[in-house]
């Protein structure tokens, strides 16, 4: 049993079956990485693990639980966090202001008003987001204005926005679109390092082989909507089927 | 000090300042120079520059902090002054009574609006608003005639109960004796101050919910807010659902405008539907925006501009151009009158208006950005003066 | 029956005028993604054409008549209008009696370059702003644009004229085999009815059959596709901008004889307007004619006493209360495409 499971979970989009018996098992504490061409419905199945998307048919469960219906914060309650492909941060605040959201939000999600008291003396909070900037390599970046950062910059924030939360399951989309190559390969140490020193299992989207390889434990391939092959990285990259489909396609 | 950090502490003393010394600082021209007329620090305009200047700070926690632009915040204003008049009516003249029922019942109006209103975001929002607000001031104008006196306006009359008047009680709006339209006057010089004590009622009003302001700018929650408005999205994928704290501060904002017209109920005792009209509503949004949105500082600069110059503004009339420009030859004195004659007296809602649009196209920021550059372009000149060989800076 | 017939007449004329500033509202909003909270002011500038036209046509010379005394024993003074002294008596007169219908030709050159001055000094500059932004930087030009009408006319709203083969009313009943008096309707509301009618069709035949129109449409619906086929949307935009304005304008020179013109018209009929064009869905031009009908003819029912008695003060909020509940209900309007102001 893994930690994910997508069962059966077929979408269509008028004429467009978007995604047909789609399974995939997601083993805890593993990095697994979901690959294929364009258009084989990655985003789609992406937007079916977080709630913006209710699948046709199909169930999926995380943790035991339906996330089928929840509403995306209902499903970041539940231990799912969400890397997307554009840094999603909060671009008006500072570097140190995005980092003390998550800390001072509780998993539960409940509403907490804390309209006089000072952040600032909010001792454990404000501890809890040094220390994460400092994690994240950002002590020297506290009180920059966020939407000024590079891009890497930016992911390495969103990143280390969604750990703050402690999930159990952070989602990646396609995390280094867009990125230099150094930026890229700074992204990719950050991940390995995550996935080695903490608790927690990663599902990536990917493009980018490179990144792939470099970080996988287990791959699923995607094409026109349905998983092609699920197997170790090694295998994968001999197996025939998957460079017709997509490694050829590359090469 | 009282938990500020040693900015928002030396700006709240600024306020602080400004508010109790406006009789003096507002009256800086003899009585008898021709300048005279550009006093502010009468009664009157001063309680306006309070009570408007609330009315703007809690607007701005809804807009400047959140980005919800609701043109409907004007109801809640009026809800605030039919409370304080019914308690006149019912119980006696002191405001005690009214003003905390004022913040109350426009508390769970705005519950009630914010909570439909909030289900939509962007233009459709400001629609809701905006047709609650209007729906309201038909209402107020019609059918809850019983309630709100319609057009005439509800007042206090010599029939109603007024259970609680004493026989030698004032017969004016007061608090605990202290009567709100007595004022006491000082002569220096040429000049004279007027001390009323409505309106130093109002200050005090005002520097309070500044300081509450200020303490939700500097809260967990007011950073919630200003998340909202920076990115909804990560906001739910933080696990947060907006709404709740969308719907706080628009309460929050309310209470604020409710007791900014239960305190215009408490200066004049009279509440009229037309308070209540969209166009007020719009008239908050215009000072917010001039003075700068989500500035602590910039609603109460806005409220107050607009307010002295339809005050003063409406006041210049053609003789007084003449007089100023009669050092000009006569042609040329009669030309300028005449560019200048539509945007005074009557006309100043046309500078307003051009203001306002020159405030939206190059300032965003509005008054205090204003400000904000000026003292930049300052400090640069110092800079290239006195510091020409700094290293520059990373 | 009659009754039914009656207010539904009496709602055409009301939601004619929604139905114009609406569609108006729409063309700007869906093709350059603009609220335009000056659009009233625009119908309030149409109708002040009228009365500067009107105005124009009455400008007269004094000539002194000594065989007529006026009431002081002094000679008469006698006003001829110049176009009548021009073009003889009697077809000077029916050209100051048919001014407003005339104003339809003086308005619609001043409509357009009101609104391609618009467009290219102010709302240009404005596309990639907020929509907060847009409101507030438009809502400033609609106060600055009536405070610049109240200066030149006053604050005082002035009656202008239906030209006198129009006005008085008919009986609309014994047409359709009713009581004679049951369903009496101004003749001009008939016309102003037909007249937007035309109008709309016109502009709606304008988008279907034109190339021009069909790229408008286009550009409408996905922007970006369309300028990467290297067309240039942003100039048939403005020419829109002028058409939507022409179209504001056009509705107001009607209705001045309707409702005698003020300087805040603009902004009674402006928060109406955009609470049609919500009913009937951001974006959508036939949800914002559909709904501009839908709503005067409501309005109208709701104003009827038999209602009024069940449910007093309806007529005051019927409008807001229907935007309210299918705002709730639909999201995106009665006929709202996906994806229109939805974050």
């Amino acid at each position: 049993m893994g930690i994910l499971e997508v069962k059966d979970v077929g979408k269509r989009f008028g004429g467009l079956q978007a995604l047909s018996e789609v399974n995939l098992s997601v083993k805890e504490n593993t990095v697994h990485a979901i690959i294929g061409p364009n258009g084989a419905g990655k985003s789609t199945l992406l937007n079916c693990l977080v709630g913006k998307l209710i699948p046709d048919t199909g169930s999926v469960m995380f943790d035991g639980q339906s996330v089928l219906g929840r509403k995306p914060y209902e499903i970041n309650q539940m231990g799912i966090s969400r890397v997307f492909q554009t840094p999603e941060i909060f671009g008006e605040l500072t570097v140190m202001e995005n980092m003390l959201i998550p800390c001072f939000a509780k998993r539960d999600g409940s509403f907490r008003m804390h309209a006089i008291e000072s952040m600032m003396n909010e001792k454990d909070v404000v501890e809890k987001a040094e220390a994460m900037l400092v994690d994240m390599n950002m002590a020297d970046k506290k009180d920059m204005h966020s939407a000024s950062m590079s891009r890497g910059d930016k992911r390495r924030l969103e990143i280390g926005m969604c750990l703050a939360q402690e999930p159990r399951l952070l989602l990646l989309d396609e995390p280094t679109a867009g990125m230099a190559r150094a930026d890229t390969n700074n992204t990719i140490d950050l991940l390995k390092q995550i996935s080695d020193e903490r608790d927690i299992t990663i599902a990536i989207i990917e493009h980018d082989m490179h990144v792939v390889f470099s970080l996988a434990d287990r791959i699923t391939v995607l094409a026109q909507g349905t998983p092609l092959v699920e197997d170790d990285p090694e295998n994968i990259r001999g197996n025939p089927k998957v460079r017709e489909a997509y490694l050829g396609e590359t090469a | 000090m009282l938990g500020m950090n040693k900015k928002d502490t030396s700006l709240m003393i600024v306020v602080a300042i400004l508010a109790l010394g406006a009789p003096i600082l507002l009256n800086p021209f003899p009585v008898d120079s021709a300048m005279a007329q550009f006093n502010a620090g009468y009664p009157d305009l001063m309680q306006r520059f309070a009570i408007f200047g609330i009315f703007a700070i809690g607007f701005n926690i809804l807009f400047g902090l959140t980005g919800y632009l609701s043109f409907g915040h004007a109801a809640f204003l009026g809800v605030g002054s039919y409370s304080v008049v019914w308690m006149y009516k019912l119980l006696d003249y002191n405001v005690i009574w009214g003003l905390p029922l004022a913040v109350a019942t426009a508390g769970v109006f705005a519950l009630l609006i914010g909570y439909v209103s909030l289900r939509r975001s962007g233009i459709y929002f400001s629609i809701l608003t905006l047709a609650f607000a209007q729906m309201s001031f038909n209402l107020a104008y019609s059918v809850l005639t019983p309630i709100t006196n319609g057009e005439t306006g509800l007042q206090v009359y010599t029939e109603d109960p007024q259970v609680l008047l004493g026989a030698t009680e004032a017969n004016s709006p007061h608090l605990f004796g202290l009567v709100m339209n007595q004022s006491s006057k000082l002569t220096m010089g040429g000049w004279e101050f007027t001390f009323n004590n409505g309106y130093y009622f109002c200050a005090v009003v005002l520097m309070v919910m500044f300081y509450l302001a200020i303490r939700i700018f500097r809260s967990p929650f007011g950073m919630m807010l200003r998340a909202i408005k920076s990115n909804n999205t990560r906001m739910a994928y933080t696990g947060l659902n907006p709404r709740p704290y969308a719907l706080a501060a628009f309460v929050i904002s309310g209470m604020y405008a409710g007791l900014a017209g239960g305190l215009m109920a408490a200066m004049d005792p009279l509440a009229g539907a037309e308070r209540m009209q969209w166009t007020a509503s719009g008239e908050v949004v215009l000072m917010t925006i001039l003075g700068g949105t989500g500035t602590l500082i910039g609603p109460v600069l806005g409220a107050g501009f607009i307010k002295y110059f339809e005050n003063i503004f409406s006041k210049i009339n053609d003789n007084i151009l003449h007089g100023w420009f009669s050092f000009l030859p006569d042609g040329l004195e009669d030309f300028v009158v005449f560019i200048i004659h539509p945007f005074i007296g009557k006309g100043w809602h046309l500078t307003l208006g051009i203001l306002f649009m020159l405030v939206v196209i190059f300032l965003p920021g509005g008054l205090v950005e204003g400000g904000q550059r000026l003292k930049k372009l300052v400090s640069k000149k110092d800079d290239n003066s006195n510091t020409a060989k700094t290293e520059p800076a990373e | 029956m009659d009754a039914i017939i009656l207010q539904i007449l009496n709602g055409l004329d009301k939601g004619s005028a929604y139905a114009l500033i609406a569609l108006g509202l729409t063309l700007i909003f869906g093709t350059l993604g603009v609220v335009n909270f000056a659009h009233g002011a625009l119908f309030m500038i149409g109708a002040f054409c009228a009365v500067t036209l009107s105005k124009i046509l009455t400008i007269s010379f004094e000539t002194i008549d000594p065989t007529q005394k006026d009431f002081l024993g002094n000679p008469l003074v006698v006003k001829t209008p110049y176009v009548e002294a021009w073009f003889g008596p009697e077809f000077g007169a029916s050209l100051i009696d048919w001014a407003v219908p005339l104003s339809i030709l003086f308005s619609i050159p001043i409509m357009i370059a009101i609104g391609f001055i618009m467009e290219r000094g102010l709302i240009k500059h404005f596309y990639k702003r907020e929509h907060a932004d847009q409101i507030l930087v438009t809502f400033g030009l609609a106060i600055v644009l009536q405070e610049v009408v109240k200066y030149f006319f006053g604050a005082n709203p002035i009656p202008t004229g239906a030209p006198d083969a129009l006005t008085g009313a008919f009986d609309f009943g014994t047409l359709l085999g009713f009581d004679p008096n049951t369903v009496i309707y101004p003749y001009w509301r008939l016309v102003y009815f037909f007249f937007a009618a035309a109008v709309i069709g016109g502009v709606f035949a304008f988008l279907q059959f034109t190339t021009f129109g069909m790229v408008v449409r286009a550009g409408m619906a996905d922007r970006e596709t369309v300028g990467l086929l290297g067309i240039n949307i942003d100039r048939r935009f403005t020419i829109m901008f002028g058409i939507a304005a022409a179209v504001a304008g056009l509705a107001g020179v009607m209705y001045a004889p309707i409702n005698s013109p003020n300087y805040h018209m603009g902004m009674d009929f402006l928060v109406l307007s955009f609470v049609v064009v919500v009913v009937g869905g951001m974006g959508s031009l036939p949800g914002a004619v559909a709904a501009g009908f839908l709503l005067g003819v409501l309005e109208s029912f709701a104003s009827m006493n038999e209602v009024k008695s069940i449910l007093p003060g309806i007529d005051q909020i019927i409008i807001y209360l229907v935007a309210i509940i299918i705002l709730l209900t639909r999201p995106r309007g009665l006929m709202g495409r996906k994806g229109v102001m939805e974050e």
